[in-house]
């Protein structure tokens, strides 16, 4: 990545925040989003907060289970799957997080869903880049 | 009653910054690049697709964004990546992913699959985001 002199401080939160998108299914590394932002881990969890609206952790979590829906939506991949492959190891805590933020449990979100869903093996093969169209239903 | 989309802005901070990103880096060329007066009047459109240009309009014209006061909002809006965006087609977008990463761009996003094809994005200078989407017969 080029340092440009000139770059305010909240183009480079705003880095910080797409390292974050790149990474959403990896524990949040504060001190690396720090850095990459030139800032203090303190100084840096306070300004993305200011200009965000949201603390890293809260932003994180938000992302994954807006991934997560999207997969229930449209995939037929089973919810424990979803849950690890958006960084929850454990189901529950992947429940619990998507309750709170959501209001309702995975399950019930999918079963409202309308969108066709894309067979599992395909869409476990669309989540590596690498690999397209290696799928083998 | 119209015709066709003629030209849509992206906010930028530095035009000479933003011709050498557009045009080295994402592959556009330049229509127009005149100085009114005013504003530097600097439009960019794809080789193959001549006719559908892209502003790079500075933030801070007065003509175009107001007020100096006007203007830091519209900065600070645009450097949390909220304010002018764009979608590009590619015929492959694989192929667009390693040379952009070859080219430099600060790529947000791997390609992807998603049911309507496949899509990545990058991160212009400024905090716009340009998505990248390679897209198949698929409708919602």
């Amino acid at each position: 990545m080029r340092a440009i002199v000139a770059e305010s401080e909240t183009r480079r939160l705003l880095r910080a925040k797409d390292v974050m998108d790149r990474h959403y299914a990896e524990p949040l590394d504060v001190p690396a989003l720090a850095r990459v932002a030139l800032l203090s881990p303190s100084h840096f969890t306070r300004r993305f907060r200011a200009v965000f609206g949201e603390t890293p952790h809260q932003y994180l979590y938000r992302r994954r289970i807006e991934r997560a829906q999207r997969l229930l939506r449209t995939t037929d991949l089973p919810v424990t799957e979803i849950g690890h492959g958006v960084g929850y190891a454990s189901l529950g805590t992947f429940t619990r997080t998507f309750r709170r933020l959501t209001g309702e449990t995975p399950t019930a979100f999918r079963r409202r869903g309308a969108v066709a869903p894309v067979p599992g093996c395909v869409a476990r093969a669309w989540g590596r880049s690498s690999r397209f169209g290696e799928a083998a239903c | 009653m119209f015709t066709s989309i003629a030209i849509t802005p992206m906010y930028v901070t530095d035009q000479d910054e933003a011709l050498r990103f557009y045009t080295e880096t994402l592959g556009f060329t330049v229509d127009t690049d005149v100085d009114l007066g005013t504003m530097r009047w600097l439009t960019v459109a794809l080789p193959g697709d001549p006719e559908r240009q892209v502003l790079l309009q500075r933030i801070g014209d007065q003509t175009a964004t107001g007020s100096a006061e006007t203007a830091a909002m519209l900065r600070e809006l645009t450097e949390r990546g909220t304010t002018s965006w764009m979608i590009l087609n590619t015929d492959d977008c694989r192929a667009a992913h390693a040379e952009l990463t070859r080219r430099g761009a600060e790529i947000i996003q791997e390609p992807e699959e998603h049911p309507y094809g496949v899509d990545m994005a990058v991160r212009d200078p400024f905090g716009n985001q340009i998505r990248i989407t390679q897209r198949n017969d698929w409708r919602p």
